[in-house]
């Protein structure tokens, strides 16, 4: 599967896409998001595509069946499969070729399947339609790929309906449904990105295993480097509908040419560089014994834990592990049913409503999507200059001057942007608006909230650097919500682990990061890709009973 | 708990739109210039009724109840399109009608909509059991039919203009605040308004500058279509006898009095029904533009 | 199925209770009238006493809730209490009405369900360019125009100028079918017309949305035949939405009948109800407003139940 067996294992060209074009309408225009791109993929060879968004790798993917979504069309370029242009041949002949010669495996499996069939009808249904295999022998074949994608009582998961099974088993459940009638080429779109980081690695292991068993072609299309060096022989990195670098995965990695590319890979090669200050006796937030719940269901078990000035607390955890509802009481969004939260020493009201214009000040938020977080229908001058009249009491030219200086702090020119609408921004500098809004109220604690997860990484790097400095030059706290632990080690100066309302484990970085760990940190940390394409191989002789643990963790689904 | 795919959801990738300054003239000049034709003919048709409605009383030959001549005269010099059942000129009353009909109909749906649209925000932002109380009053208001319920509710309270505009205005309001509460509670659930609350921001900041400007297109597509409900019931009821009174000219009632010439082929009933439909179906154009306008201006935003 | 169950109740609980709710407000009013309802019946020339005798005759010395359980038990008898117009039994006056209404309501019914179901599914089909702004402007002009301006081009053209059909409807019960069907064909077409372009715009948005799914998708990725995807994979899961539309215009036509009754004279429910708002006819107006919005809730309960049992994900829980 990597490089150096590559050879050995691809045969005959099996797919051949020249100058391919793909157009995409937007209001009633049509406009080009594939320019014209070449590809070729052998016998049993996986190929990686890689790029953000808008690089047009799923569009990519979808042509290989000589399929475009509604409102794309293909409109120029051959797609030669087998030897056959898939544009030539008649819709008939190109259906006859899917899930049989050519299957794909969706990004959100609890969505590609229908919900109104059992699993192992939606299997079957592939090869009994296009007459490979009978009902029953289909249904004998489905249990056998369950088996082999180790998929928990494969004997008779296939009866359940797809809500009825978790993400990561419905993913390895369809990826099975596209091995139904032994496909020479598989499409896999981002399959793993929707899952947690430790169902990931199992989805991994065994798509790669199943694609190696039956060396079966397959383009794999994913915006993570490290994921993607696992999975492909060769890599093909693209932007805005183009081929920027094309190169076997080793030679790739460790050898990228275009500046793009390497700004890709350097992607996460940052890291806080100076050390947090020392510790003064009262923490800026202290956390106190704190339970919370929705309702009746208990999300947040007991949990202490101190933010102090200057440090960045970093709190991980995967979905349900209560991270995000921590930030919710001390926020005072969400009163505790026991526990204090204090700042700088004094108890701060639990209810956001009872507390003090000053506390409110004191305590700012960024939030995951910069898309919602600000008010589409104010002016950035608005965005940031409310928080200046309201806490600090700024007006006039006064607050326009503060205003542009809070732009220039978050490097955009003031003359350009203090007239726009959020609407007229990208991603990217929506979350430094968010940013300077929240530095508008001069506060000394932030808690970012997943900041940088809805970003592409070139554009949440510069985020992250840019939270540094503020750090740095302001004195900052931050209480820093995430799942993604490349993201904690690049900025992180203690670390609190959360699993299920509790909190496993806490420390300095360096204590955490560092052998020996609680048992789930120990699954968080091994099971979070690296950029060497040998890292599934050793990480899966290392932790040999990581699979033991990762069951200990998802018992209930 | 909030971690969503990260693939795709970014825009960097997409070039920011390139920024050009225009006066708001030459904004509505755009806007007016991209239209179909289906919304140049509605906003003809809008500008020309209220054109009539303001200018009736010049452009009529006769005065508005006035007895000129004798009973259904047909179609001619001395009355153009004829006369009605007490020999009244039909185009006088046709052009008053615009005025009565549309006057009313526009009256109520403010009023609907100032009741309506206030209190759903209200629910939407406050919450709890303000909203919980107002949600199931409305659904019970909602459970009767429309034209049932102004029914019952003329024979209680009889047929009055007033008494008509304000019975019709709270049927409608119950639409008007589930959709501006419906629509409301999509911006609530924003951070930005969070951050409005954890700002500390009151209650009116929230509702009107937070949250009012986002929910704008919608409710003003909202305020067209209810608009047409409204026209059509007032309509329905006049030409049922039980909506304007005579000798108030108005098209639904003009409609029941001219009824009986359709049986023998003489079309003139059609006029003023036609002048309801006309009406509707220009401001449906409309709102059907600006829908497909503000919906598709929110995608690529 | 037990969840099923649950929520089934639910729903019916809560249905009860809006149609206890609604039979108040409809009770409620007559205490709401401005003045007194027996001087009110009697004129101004009855004497003080007669006044009180036939308060009396009527119940109206009883208080509010009294009055309102002896209503409500008479109508569980069957008992809709007397005529103010013309003392005769309303349960009478209702009857044969009520089936000329439902005649009328489920013959639109039986033309505009099919019909629009269809012209829905192929709108949504061959939604490109020039055809789909055409359903769309045409659809949306039919929902714009009022009933009548719909009757009365029907009647010009069909009754007045080719003479196919009567123009006024004076069906009767005891008719044999086959006329009875004749002479309410007009105003069944009439109903049509309105709710079909309602009902096809629904169904379209509907289909549209569902082929937009993720799983069909998927099933063309699979190679699976359109046929097949449409019946195996879009309708098991399109059965709420369809029920949704359906149900939603039949009540919509079960109103719509009050004004095409009018135009056409044909002796139904809503033509009564018409009648009795103007000689305030209360007892009547009361009892044909219960009949119309408890029908109306009946049907949109259907659909929220139909909606439940069809839903996959209920059927199979966790």
């Amino acid at each position: 599967m990597t490089s150096n067996e590559s050879k050995s294992t691809t045969g005959d060209l099996l797919l051949e896409m020249r100058g391919l074009r793909i157009e995409g309408q937007s209001d009633e225009v049509w406009q080009e998001i594939v320019k014209g791109i070449d590809l070729k993929l052998h016998r049993g060879e996986v190929l990686g595509l890689i790029g953000e968004s808008g690089a047009g790798k799923s569009t990519i993917g979808l042509a290989a069946m000589g399929f475009a979504r509604p409102g794309c069309r293909i409109s120029g370029g051959e797609i030669l499969f087998d030897g056959r242009d898939l544009m030539q041949v008649s819709e008939n002949e190109r259906r006859k070729l899917r899930g049989v010669r050519i299957a794909y495996v969706a990004q959100s499996a609890a969505a590609a399947f229908n919900p109104a069939h059992k699993l192992i009808e939606q299997f079957s249904e592939t090869p009994t339609e296009h007459g490979v295999r009978s009902r029953s022998e289909a249904d004998a074949d489905a249990k056998d790929l369950y088996r082999r994608l180790q998929l928990p009582d494969p004997e008779n998961i296939g009866y359940r309906y797809p809500h009825q099974v978790s993400g990561g088993q419905l993913q390895r459940a369809m990826t099975a449904m596209a091995m139904a009638c032994r496909p020479d080429l598989l499409i896999f779109d981002e399959p793993t990105t929707a899952l947690d980081v430790t169902t990931q690695i199992e989805v991994l292991v065994t798509i790669r295993d199943i694609v190696k068993q039956f060396n079966t072609a397959a383009i794999y299309i994913t915006h993570d480097l490290a994921v993607v060096a696992q999975m492909a022989d060769r890599i093909m990195v693209l932007r805005f509908g183009e081929l920027v670098e094309e190169s076997d995965t080793r030679s790739m990695l460790s050898d990228p040419k275009m500046d793009y590319t390497k700004s890709l890979w350097a992607v996460r090669s940052h890291r806080k560089e100076v050390e947090p200050p020392t510790k003064t006796d009262t923490p800026i937030v202290k956390v106190d014994h704190v339970s919370a719940s929705y309702g009746v269901v208990p999300v947040l078990k007991d949990i202490s834990f101190e933010i102090h000035k200057g440090y960045t607390v970093a709190v991980v955890g995967e979905s349900g592990s209560g991270k995000s509802t921590a930030a919710r009481v001390i926020t005072g969004l969400l009163p505790p049913r026991q526990g204090q939260v204090y700042y700088e020493g004094e108890a701060l009201p639990a209810d956001y409503r009872k507390r003090t214009k000053n506390q409110l000040r004191q305590a700012q938020m960024i939030y995951q999507m910069p898309d919602t977080a600000v008010n589409p229908r104010q002016r950035i001058r608005d965005v940031i200059g409310r928080p200046l009249s309201f806490y600090l009491g700024y007006s006039g030219a006064e607050r326009e001057k503060r205003v542009r200086e809070l732009l220039d702090l978050i490097e955009l020119d003031p003359d350009q942007f203090i007239d726009r609408y959020p609407g007229e921004l990208s991603g990217g500098q929506k979350q430094r608006i968010c940013i300077a809004r929240a530095l508008a109220a001069e506060p000394k604690f932030i808690i970012c909230d997943e900041v940088t997860s809805a970003l592409d990484q070139l554009v949440a790097e510069g985020i992250l650097k840019l939270l540094d400095r503020l750090q740095r030059e302001f004195d900052l706290s931050y209480m820093f919500i995430t799942h993604d632990l490349a993201t904690v080690k690049a900025i992180a100066d203690e670390i609190v682990v959360m699993y299920q309302g509790q909190i496993v484990e806490q420390g300095a970085k360096t204590e955490i990061i560092t052998p020996p760990h609680h048992e789930y940190t120990e699954l968080l940390l091994s099971s979070v890709p690296e950029m060497d394409p040998d890292w599934l191989d050793t990480v899966l002789k290392e932790r040999a009973h990581a699979h033991e643990l990762y069951e200990k963790f998802h018992a209930e689904s | 708990m909030n971690e969503t795919p990260t693939h795709d959801q970014s825009t960097d990738a997409v070039a920011p739109r390139e920024r050009v300054k225009r006066t708001w003239q030459q904004t509505t000049w755009l806007f007016l210039k991209s239209a179909p034709w289906s919304a140049r003919f509605g906003l003809l048709v809008i500008v020309f009724y209220i054109f009539i409605a303001f200018f009736a009383p010049v452009l009529t030959p006769y005065g508005e109840s006035e007895i000129v001549g004798p009973e259904f005269e047909v179609w001619g010099e001395e009355f153009m399109l004829g006369t009605d059942n007490l020999g009244r000129d039909m185009l006088t009353r046709l052009l008053y009608g615009a005025r009565n009909t549309i006057g009313i109909a526009f009256a109520t749906t403010c009023l609907a909509f100032a009741l309506g649209s206030i209190l759903g925000l209200l629910a939407a932002t406050i919450g709890g059991w303000i909203d919980q109380a107002l949600g199931r009053f409305v659904d019970i208001l909602m459970a009767i039919p429309t034209l049932i319920f102004a029914l019952l509710l003329l024979t209680i309270f009889g047929t009055a203009i007033p008494t008509l505009v304000a019975i019709i205005a709270v049927i409608y309001s119950a639409p008007v605040f589930r959709i501006s509460r419906a629509v409301a509670m999509n911006v609530v659930v924003l951070e930005f308004v969070e951050a409005a609350k954890l700002r500390g921001e009151g209650l009116g900041w929230i509702t009107v500058r937070e949250i009012l400007p986002n929910i704008m297109p919608p409710l003003v597509a909202e305020f067209g279509l209810r608009f047409c409900f409204v026209f059509l019931l007032i309509s329905a009821l006049s030409f049922l006898g039980l909506g304007i009174q005579p000798p108030t000219a108005d098209w639904g009632s003009m409609v029941r009095d001219t009824a009986t010439l359709i049986t023998y082929g003489d079309i003139t009933p059609l006029l003023p029904a036609g002048a309801i439909a006309l009406l509707t179906v220009g401001v449906n154009f409309v709102v059907d533009w600006f829908l497909h306008k503000t919906s598709g201006l929110r995608d690529d935003q | 199925m037990n969840a099923i169950l649950k929520m089934v109740l639910q729903r019916l609980g809560l249905g009860a209770l809006t149609l206890i709710v609604v039979s108040i407000i409809i009770s409620i009013g007559v205490e709401l009238l401005p003045g007194d309802l027996a001087q009110e019946i009697l004129g101004q020339a009855a004497t003080p006493e007669t006044v009180a005798q036939f308060r009396k005759e009527v119940g109206l010395d009883k208080p509010a809730y009294v009055r309102y359980f002896l209503w409500l038990g008479g109508i569980f008898q069957g008992d809709f209490g007397t005529s103010l117009a013309n003392q005769l039994e309303i349960s009478q006056l209702i009857g044969k009405r009520l089936q000329n209404t439902l005649f009328l309501a489920s013959l639109a019914a039986l033309i505009a369900v099919p019909l629009s179901l269809l012209l829905g599914v192929l709108a949504a089909l061959y939604r490109n360019g020039i055809y789909d702004r055409a359903v769309n402007a045409i659809t949306l002009t039919s929902i714009s125009v009022p009933e009548f301006f719909f009757a009365y081009v029907l009647i010009i053209i069909l009754a007045v100028n080719l003479g196919w059909f009567p123009s006024l409807s004076n069906v009767s019960t005891d008719m044999p079918l086959w006329e009875r069907v004749y002479k309410t064909f007009l105003p069944a077409l009439t109903l049509t017309l309105v709710v079909v372009a309602h009902m096809m715009r629904m169904t379209r948005a509907a289909i549209i949305n569902l082929l937009a799914s993720p799983y069909i998708e998927m099933a063309n990725l699979k190679g699976i035949r359109k046929f097949r995807i449409i019946v195996h994979h879009a309708l098991p899961n399109a059965w709420a939405p369809i029920i949704n539309v359906i149900v939603f215009n039949l009540a919509y036509l079960v109103v719509g009948v009050v004004v095409v009754e009018v135009v056409f004279v044909y002796p139904g429910l809503g033509q009564l109800m018409v009648d009795s708002v103007q000689v305030r006819d209360i007892p009547v107006v009361q009892a044909c407003s219960l009949i119309f919005a408890a029908t109306y809730i009946l049907l949109n309960l259907t659909a929220d139940i139909l909606a439940i049992l069809t839903n996959p994900r209920l059927l199979h829980p966790k």
